[in-house]
């Protein structure tokens, strides 16, 4: 099956439903294990427990850039390619985005608390990931405050692609600022920093993290195809009451 | 194999609370909007509104 299969919005739904029950129980296997591995992970010499905060603030900080990433791309599938389900995903995506990116800024919160001393610092990396999650909120307006999906989908596309200057920004405020937060220490030059106990739990949590996002996106493409075939089929049944009615209507004026 | 939160263990079962608990909210929100679609082509489709692809051929003559 190509992408050009995938096209096909009926495809594509008969393809969710039989990859969906597999991909929700390998998510479902991986967080276990991700899970049991942070747990039992040991403490920090310097951070002591609170480091298993690190097991899931970090998957959920990848992953709320990692979103973005994927509505820009679905955007220029819009814009470029106006390929019919490039706008489904970008919708689809913007409200998962945003609960891992909630998700990264409360974790972090609750991580900074007992390690920095405070809840929230107004430095480069925290700052730009706010607004990050601001940006998927208004995203998400926007998609609700359009009512033809692809009038909203071009506008969307556009502020999708314009805000994904803010990826790298967020990525490398560490380095261009001097910040609170801590350097990259996993994907950075020279290999990562961090201990195998350390680093094995995060890997896995953070594949069963992405594996979580692809499977409740390819969930909520298809719960989006079939709210726009409602839509259609509601304007359909709109129109032949409307015409009904001027049929009626003409007959009363020519009986008259 | 014994599991030691130490002093800040509030901290550490809030993070991951919350993380379920959106996660949960994320999957019943999906879960929850399949269900009404569905329901709602089907009522479509009981009151006569059907996809071209959906009909008989009988029907599209």
């Amino acid at each position: 099956m190509t992408l050009i299969d995938l096209a096909n919005p009926t495809r594509f739904l008969a393809l969710t439903a039989r990859v969906l029950p597999w991909l929700a129980a390998a998510t479902a296997i991986l967080l276990t294990i991700g899970l049991y591995q942070s747990a039992y992970a040991p403490d920090d010499y310097q951070q002591g427990a609170t480091v298993k905060i690190m097991f899931i603030h970090v998957p959920n900080a990848w992953l709320s850039m990692f979103v973005w990433g994927v509505m820009s791309l679905a955007s220029l599938g819009t814009l470029v390619w106006r390929h019919p389900l490039a706008d489904v995903a970008a919708k689809a995506a913007a409200p998962i985005g945003a609960a891992f990116t909630f998700l990264a800024l409360l974790t972090g919160s609750l991580w900074g608390r007992p390690m920095w001393g405070t809840y929230w610092e107004w430095d480069a990396r925290l700052t730009s990931v706010l607004i990050l999650f601001l940006m998927y909120l208004g995203l998400m307006a926007l998609w609700r405050a359009v009512d033809d999906p692809s009038r909203a989908a071009r506008a969307a596309a556009v502020l999708t692609l314009v805000g994904a200057i803010n990826l790298p920004i967020i990525k490398f405020s560490v380095d261009w600022w001097n910040t609170l937060h801590q350097p990259a220490s996993v994907m950075r030059m020279g290999g990562s920093s961090l201990d195998k106990s350390f680093l094995i739990p995060l890997l896995v949590m953070a594949i069963a993290f992405t594996l979580l996002f692809v499977t409740l996106h390819l969930a909520a493409m298809r719960n989006e195809i079939l709210r726009r075939r409602v839509r259609s089929l509601q304007m359909m049944q709109a129109s032949r009451v409307a015409f009904s009615s001027d049929v009626g209507a003409s007959k009363e004026i020519g009986a008259a | 194999m014994t599991m030691s939160l130490g002093p800040y263990a509030s901290f550490i079962v809030t993070s991951y609370a919350a993380a379920a608990l959106v996660v949960v909210i994320l999957i019943g929100w999906i879960v929850l909007d399949y269900r009404s679609q569905i329901q709602r082509l089907r009522d479509l489709d009981r009151s006569g509104i059907t996809r071209r692809s959906g009909r008989s051929g009988s029907d599209q003559r």
